[in-house]
């Protein structure tokens, strides 16, 4: 397979000066003395990318993400290292910069196109396509600054996803627009990933990872923490993110705050999957009753917690999920250890591989600890189709001719 | 680092979805192996390496592939000046206009210096400083006005530099209309044989002006106040250009001194003398100060001198872009963050 975009050793330097001297006065007042630190964006950093795989780049603010995404395309210049890259290249790090106010929509298609990099007789072939996934027809000859930022963003969109790139860079973009807007963008990425096309994506959503990477890289301040399966990843980010003590941004409880790990009131310890086949097969049948066992710790004991579990299938999309705090039933742990299980008497799916998170969270939400790593699969003996086991019956009325 | 993959089967294998995965994988990699076919499947793609240091002529070809955009920069630096309002270029010439008639009253009335139709004389001269002006200008200040695009877009961005010089030769035709109207209205008559001078001259003020827009763009990300000292610079260079005083008045008082070859050093004087040499045409003419004597208006030299003069202008401007074109290429990596 080849190789689409290749990371090498890269590394970027940010220097920091208390006071920024940026006259030509200023640095011969200051002469030979600027005090500065260096900051390392981004240490020695090596992957590949193969040609038409999507990767996600994960991480928290800060933690070098935008950074790698200008050196691969080439807006900032690695301090050392290189990046090679095969093909065309677009980078959507903001939709619509570089648009002029003044212009009208045309003719800042025109512009931003070419900055892109497509060649006029390209535009002139795309252009109605362009403006028709911007849904700009009306309003294509007025002044770009007449647009209301919805219509400004779809415009910097449509003509960023039309430059025909063999890699497409993209940076937190998709969180603007409205839904209907997103669930385009997320199609024309599909269609992207379709053609053939390298995409390297960068998100601190692990949802969206989850549905549109096949691998992705973990990144913490500048240094690479891994690099693997989108499932993997997810799971490395977020261990990563529960020892940096910040919120999960995903699943359960966006933005809480987390308490440091050595002071958690809770910490689960473990989580198994049984059912009762578990000796003899490593699958589920359909309607099979299924059990999550939460083994915890609290030395404290934790009154009025929330349990909560959440069910995803392969693509990322949750298939459930619920709490005590839903079923309406209160929990406290008492301290020491301890197994709190959750179980399914039927478990209705007919097919498919679906992972398992659980948390125990505080009754205001604060996450105390998250298992995001378990997983079972369904497999069908019948014939029936799809992935949820619905029981269905047949039945024929004969009505007679009379 | 870690390879995850390896270390999932050891750390936690108890699940039992992970004994089944291999399945799934399988059929993920067959539909990256389908992808991956059909990305080879689009041709051959060129390759680009982004490192601290890149080759000199890689940045050429990428500059040349850049040419479109060139053409839409300079139709945008225009179609905003104007507001795309169509009488707008008019106004661009209104100001151009009014100045040579105020001089026009002023040199003919109050401070005659004995110049006849001193208007076009001035005016051919004015109108290649102003393409030189406007093009340093402009051209010093682009890449920090266009900051929001530099730091979002990667292109080359030489292509700035250029634009603001194309755009200051756009405004310069504008500003030839109102000399052409100005010698209607005088009904001077320009040299016709020699108009094929303007070629070499206007070749050697694009490429010096192109060389020093590069290079100050680029030290105007490091040092913001290069604009203004710029500016300042200009404005004395101005007088160093036989514009407002014949040329003959400076030679002989150099001369003196044999300090005539310092005048030629200033590299937009042989293009000015050439364009006052094709507009105003009047090489010996009476003066309207001594009405007795007969003064030399422009330079006596032939035309072999001036096609000499400019094509050495263009020769040394022509290593000046080179170098400028590299030293923007050094300074060019840091310009992300320094805006």
């Amino acid at each position: 397979m080849a190789v689409a975009v290749d990371v090498v050793e890269v590394s970027k330097r940010f220097r920091l000066y208390q006071e920024k001297y940026q006259s030509l006065k200023e640095r011969v007042l200051h002469i030979g003395r600027n005090p500065h630190e260096d900051f390392w964006a981004l240490r020695d950093l090596s992957f590949e990318v193969n040609e038409g795989e999507t990767v996600g780049v994960l991480g928290r603010n800060g933690s070098g993400k935008s950074t790698l995404l200008k050196c691969v395309s080439g807006i900032l210049q690695p301090t050392e290292g290189r990046v090679v890259v095969r093909g065309n290249l677009a980078a959507l790090l903001e939709l619509g910069a570089g648009f002029q106010p003044e212009l009208s929509g045309r003719d800042n298609i025109y512009l931003n196109a070419s900055l892109l990099g497509l060649s006029t007789r390209e535009v002139d072939r795309r252009f109605d396509e362009i403006v028709a996934f911007a849904e700009l027809e009306q309003f294509i000859d007025n002044q770009v600054k007449f647009y209301s930022s919805g219509m400004f963003v779809r415009l910097g969109f449509a003509v960023a996803v039309n430059v025909d790139p063999d890699v497409l860079v993209v940076d937190e973009v998709l969180a603007v627009g409205d839904e209907n807007f997103q669930r385009k963008c997320l199609a024309r990425i599909k269609e992207f990933q379709d053609d053939g096309r390298t995409i390297l994506f960068v998100t601190h959503s692990a949802d969206l990872v989850r549905v549109i990477c096949d691998r992705a890289v973990v990144l913490s301040s500048g240094t690479m923490l891994g690099m693997g399966p989108a499932a993997e990843a997810i799971r490395l980010y977020h261990d990563h993110l529960l020892e940096a003590g910040s919120a999960v941004d995903t699943g359960f409880a966006a933005d809480a705050p987390h308490p440091e790990p050595a002071s958690r009131p809770v910490r689960i310890t473990g989580v198994e999957l049984d059912h009762p086949g578990l000796g003899s097969r490593p699958y589920l049948l359909p309607h099979e009753a299924l059990t999550v066992h939460i083994d915890y710790e609290t030395a404290a004991g934790a009154d009025n917690v929330i349990v909560a579990m959440e069910m995803h299938d392969r693509q990322g999309k949750l298939v459930f999920g619920s709490d005590n705090f839903v079923l309406d039933q209160p929990v406290d742990l008492p301290p020491g250890r301890g197994r709190v299980d959750l179980t399914f008497d039927r478990m209705p799916l007919l097919e498919g591989a679906y992972t398992v998170a659980v948390a125990i969270k505080s009754y205001l939400g604060v996450v105390y600890d998250l298992h995001e790593q378990e997983g079972f699969e369904v497999m069908n003996p019948g014939r029936a189709r799809g992935s949820v086991a619905l029981d269905m019956r047949i039945d024929v009325r004969a009505a007679s001719l009379s | 680092m870690t390879e995850l993959r390896s270390e999932a089967g050891h750390e936690h294998g108890a699940g039992p979805g992970e004994q089944a995965a291999p399945v799934l994988i399988g059929e993920h990699e067959r539909e990256l192996a389908a992808r991956a076919a059909r990305a080879a499947a689009r041709g051959s793609k060129p390759t680009r390496i982004v490192a601290a240091r890149t080759n000199v002529w890689r940045r050429f070809g990428e500059l040349w592939r850049s040419r479109e955009l060139f053409g839409f920069l300079v139709r945008k630096e225009i179609k905003v000046k104007y507001k795309n309002s169509f009488l707008g270029f008019l106004w661009s010439m209104l100001n151009p206009a009014m100045n040579l008639a105020v001089f026009y009253v002023l040199f003919t009335y109050f401070l005659p210096n004995g110049i006849p139709n001193f208007v076009i004389y001035m005016f051919s001269a004015i109108l290649v400083w102003n393409l030189f002006l406007t093009a340093v200008l402009t051209g010093t200040s682009t890449i920090v006005n266009n900051g929001g695009i530099v730091k979002k877009v990667a292109f080359p961005r030489e292509v700035l530099s250029f634009a603001s010089v194309g755009s200051s030769f756009m405004f310069f035709l504008f500003q030839g209309i109102v000399l052409i109207a100005f010698m209607v209205v005088f009904w001077h008559r320009p040299a016709w044989a020699d108009m094929w001078l303007l070629v070499p001259a206007l070749a050697s003020i694009v490429v010096l002006a192109s060389a020093l827009s590069v290079f100050l763009s680029a030290v105007n990300v490091y040092l913001r106040d290069t604009q203004h000292l710029v500016e300042v610079i200009l404005n004395a260079w101005f007088w160093a250009t036989p514009a407002i005083y014949r040329f003959s008045q400076a030679a002989t008082e150099l001369k003196r001194h044999h300090l005539l070859w310092v005048y030629f050093l200033d590299p937009v004087v042989p293009a000015v003398m050439t364009f006052q040499r094709v507009f105003y045409a009047v090489p010996v003419a009476r003066s309207t100060v001594k009405p007795h004597a007969l003064e030399s208006m422009l330079a006596t030299y032939g035309v072999h001198w001036y096609v000499f003069a400019d094509l050495t202008v263009l020769g040394v401007s022509l290593i000046l872009l080179l170098g400028a074109l590299v030293v923007f290429g050094r300074l060019e990596g840091n310009f992300a963050e320094e805006l």
